[in-house]
């Protein structure tokens, strides 16, 4: 991958990640996020249509003037969304039942429509991708790792249901005990496992900061010295 | 000014009719498959309710719409699901909404032999609390399965109801709502079945049924 492209692509995954930083698409994220596989599903529908929108948006800006940009957004996304309800429903239908209305209301996260104006619309195509494909595997990876922190908690279990998304026989994954600590999993550890999460990735980047100053004036030595 | 509207409404006009067709396009392709994924998922559900009975044909093709309002539970349609041998009818499924879950309509469901017993329960739809009401489903808990077997008489129709209720039925540890409204939902179908046999097996001239 060309630098200007990985530059366009890399935020998304730590320092603008659409979940944790710019608590974006809050709705899906809170609600999906009781199992691994769910997170997984939504996190692909996701990125689906959060790429696709980017090129859209950026293919079509030069003829899109100002005042009409945001119901062409609208039109577009809503499109892109519906399309992506209709391909669950036909390749997995069992993630579709289980993700439920949660497919649809992608249309609501307005991390799409966040990207579309702030980047899709001033940036070439390439990028825009880039940019689209970056903050939706950003929102994916967060997804992911909520999910699967909720089942491990609230269920005892982890990676069940996968034949939702691959196929094959209901399979009911990792059990590790029988039970777990229901608060996970409703409404309530959605709150708290966002909340940690975070505040984990706060404290990670306070420790790289400081980690980053305490080496630079070392650096800077060296750097007078030759 | 005019001039900047009128281009304005042409471009909006022509985004939105490649969306349409993107989206017509998305749906003529998924289509057939979607169809026969419903239908799959519909017979993968019927078949477990009818424990073992055998029919000959497609189950769905012996569907019968009962529009609400009826006499079944529920406000939104019933449907009925005949299943003949031979022409002689031995069991019907239903598929009923009990109206009253914790978190909303639960849809039911229920398999019937000719004789008024219980041959299965599967819950189809539901928004149960994960981890307390949801454990009606099959893939939860066996609470569905106290019902194989029952009938109207066996226990007593007094004695259709939850144990917290005064019946003889389980209900669930930390939820009673549900179960509640599930088993209302299997008696006032039972009790419909009873008063109503003739009609739900008799053949209707302009279906296109068996």
């Amino acid at each position: 991958m060309p630098t200007d492209l990985r530059s366009n692509f890399r935020p998304g995954l730590w320092d603008d990640n659409p979940g944790l930083v710019q608590l974006l698409g809050l709705c899906p994220l809170l609600a999906v996020t009781t199992t691994f596989v769910n997170g997984l599903g939504l996190g692909i529908a996701t990125i689906g249509v959060l790429a696709c929108s980017n090129v859209l948006v950026s293919a079509t800006r030069r003829w899109i003037r100002d005042e009409i940009r945001i119901p062409i957004y609208v039109l577009i996304i809503a499109s892109l969304v519906t399309c992506t309800e209709l391909l669950f429903k036909a390749w997995f239908p069992g993630l579709d039942r289980s993700l439920g209305i949660f497919i649809p209301l992608i249309v609501t996260n307005c991390a799409i429509v966040a990207r579309a104006e702030v980047f899709a619309s001033r940036n070439p195509v390439l990028s825009s991708l880039a940019d689209g494909v970056g903050m939706g595997t950003g929102f994916m990876l967060l997804l992911v790792a909520i999910g699967m922190f909720r089942e491990l908690v609230g269920q005892a279990s982890l990676f069940s249901r996968l034949d939702m998304l691959f196929g094959g026989e209901p399979m009911q994954g990792l059990v590790l005990v029988d039970g777990g600590w229901l608060l996970a999993v409703l409404p309530p550890g959605a709150f708290f496992s966002l909340a940690l999460a975070v505040a984990l990735k706060s404290a990670i980047d306070r420790k790289r900061a400081i980690a980053r100053r305490d080496a630079m004036p070392s650096r800077l030595r060296a750097g007078v010295r030759d | 000014m005019s001039d900047s509207v009128v281009k304005n409404g042409v471009t909006l006009a022509a985004i939105a009719a490649i969306c349409t067709a993107l989206v017509a396009t998305t749906y003529h392709l998924t289509k057939d498959r979607i169809a026969a994924n419903e239908q799959a998922f519909l017979e993968q559900k019927l078949a477990p309710v009818l424990s073992g009975i055998t029919f000959e044909g497609s189950i769905s093709e012996s569907k019968r719409v009962i529009e609400a309002p009826h006499d079944l539970p529920g406000r939104e349609d019933a449907l009925i699901y005949r299943v003949y041998s031979d022409s002689e009818p031995v069991a019907a499924l239903f598929a009923v909404t009990a109206p009253d879950g914790y978190a909303g309509p639960v849809r039911i469901l229920l398999g019937i032999d000719v004789n008024g017993t219980v041959t299965g329960l599967r819950i189809l739809e539901h928004r149960e609390t994960p981890g307390l009401g949801d454990k009606i489903e099959e893939s939860k808990s066996d609470w569905v399965y106290q019902f194989n077997g029952k009938s109207l008489g066996n226990p007593d129709v007094d004695e259709w109801y939850i144990r917290r209720d005064g019946g003889e039925f389980d209900q669930l540890s930390g939820a009673s709502v549900t179960p509640r409204a599930v088993i209302n939902a299997v008696r006032e179908t039972l009790l419909y079945f009873e008063t109503h046999r003739e009609q739900v097996f008799a053949i209707d001239e302009n279906d296109d049924t068996p």
